[in-house]
């Protein structure tokens, strides 16, 4: 199992009977792969659609029938589409449960950044910003170094920001750390790994939960 | 009354230089390419656009900017067109990146005559540099100005001659909403019906918002990314 499927794994953990959620796109999309069976969950999809279902067979695919990622998707029973402005009024407006998203980096006030490296990546934010100031939980799903090794969790992000104060929870190949208003929490780690080594690799200063508990990927 | 245009080149014939538009769609899905084809083949330039996207390298509102038919953009995200990005970071064009809620929202404004609103997003960002913020009920929230455009080219499945407009699954997106905001809306259809066939229940853009209908002549409908399943397996390996 790769990093990613175990921070896919875990995250869907967290989802309960009843979520609206909104998956971003990359990583977080995975996590619908690793729902516990019978879990009735609607994901939103900020393109204009709830009841998202599993990506169709390349031959099924429909080209009016997309994902935010603008991968091929399917319906749902009880699917509904709507407009960019009504789907953004549900994000914006406190309706999803969930929002899971990917990030550049993170700090200790819950500060995301990823949208855009200045004179380098002309991205741009997407639905972020929305999806972060509307959604109940933010969830940030991400590996925890860059590929040149440089710590992603920091004491200040030093890109430019998506939201302010806004993410609850980051999880990442090495464990699950909530954001919390004294700074950081380390609450589950991964098999394998001491708490001296994800502080080693995280810039913002951990505190380490005294009931720590081994990150579940089950 | 009837609202049909015999051809998307007839239906675009007038549309000035240097004219602010909206073009519907989101990435390629929903986007009105015989309307963009038409555009292009026009040449015209100074063009400032509005629109989530902006196409991809070689398709939809990719082919206005490698013709240098656009001077500025607003948008929320660009991430697919390579030529975009080296303009912008060259400073060939003038690009302004919005929270897509908001770029959705502003342009709701602008056809519903709301000059300005409050939103919490992108508080503490650059998108709120410059910008008057307020507290309301405990919050911050930061004021955003409402989009209009002088054209509005949209994208639906079927319409009527009235210019009652229908949509098909996520090819909704962002056209519903332009149609309401521009001086002259300008929609391509799929399919051409009679007034009366489409369910008065399920129309979802009224004929009021819309100028001209045509029918469009051929589509392509590229899918931008299809490389779910492989990412999933890929993660599951």
């Amino acid at each position: 199992m790769n990093g990613k499927e175990r921070i896919a794994r875990r995250i869907a953990r967290e989802v309960r009977d009843g979520f609206y959620v909104n998956l971003g796109i990359g990583l977080p999309t995975m996590i619908a792969s690793y729902l516990p069976a019978g879990m009735d969950v609607i994901f939103q999809s900020e393109n204009g659609m709830l009841g998202v279902g599993p990506p169709p067979n390349e031959a099924e695919a429909d080209p009016d029938l997309i994902n935010a990622g603008k991968q091929p998707v399917t319906e749902l029973p009880g699917c509904s589409y709507f407009g960019s402005d009504e789907s953004f009024a549900m994000i914006r407006g406190g309706h999803m449960d969930m929002s899971v998203l990917g990030a550049m980096q993170v700090d200790e006030e819950g500060n995301l950044a990823n949208w855009t490296i200045p004179g380098k990546m002309v991205k741009g934010m997407g639905g972020a910003m929305d999806l972060v100031a509307g959604a109940r939980r933010v969830i940030v799903a991400m590996e925890h170094q860059t590929r040149e090794g440089e710590p992603r969790i920091l004491k200040r992000c030093t890109l430019p920001l998506t939201g302010t104060h806004v993410v609850h929870d980051i999880v990442t190949e090495l464990g699950w750390i909530e954001v919390t208003p004294e700074g950081l929490v380390l609450r589950e780690i991964a098999e394998g790994i001491g708490a001296a080594e994800v502080q080693a690799r995280t810039e913002a200063k951990l505190s380490i939960a005294s009931n720590l508990k081994t990150m579940s990927v089950a | 009354m009837n609202k049909v245009v015999a051809s998307a080149d007839a239906a675009v014939a007038d549309i000035a230089a240097e004219s602010t538009i909206m073009l519907g769609g989101f990435g390629l899905c929903g986007i009105p390419e015989n309307l963009i084809a038409a555009l292009v083949r026009r040449r015209i330039t100074g063009l400032h656009t509005i629109s989530n996207n902006m196409g991809v390298d070689g398709f939809g509102m990719g082919l206005m900017l490698e013709a240098g038919m656009i001077a500025s953009h607003i948008g929320s995200y660009v991430g697919e067109n390579r030529k975009l990005e080296q303009m912008v970071l060259k400073g060939e064009l003038d690009l302004t990146l919005i929270p897509q809620g908001t770029l959705a929202e502003r342009i709701r404004a602008g056809g519903a005559g709301i000059p300005a609103f409050y939103v919490p997003t992108g508080l503490g960002t650059v998108v709120a540099e410059g910008k008057e913020t307020r507290e309301i009920g405990g919050r911050n929230y930061v004021l955003e100005t409402a989009l209009r455009a002088d054209v509005a080219l949209v994208k639906a499945w079927k319409g009527d001659r009235l210019g009652n407009l229908v949509y098909r699954k996520t090819t909704r997106n962002f056209n519903p909403v332009m149609a309401t905001a521009a001086a002259l809306t300008i929609a391509e259809v799929e399919e051409l019906v009679e007034p009366g066939e489409l369910d008065p229940d399920h129309i979802v853009t009224p004929g009021i918002y819309v100028k001209r209908v045509v029918v469009g002549e051929m589509y392509r409908k590229p899918v931008e990314s299809r490389f779910i399943k492989e990412q999933i397996a890929g993660g599951a390996a």
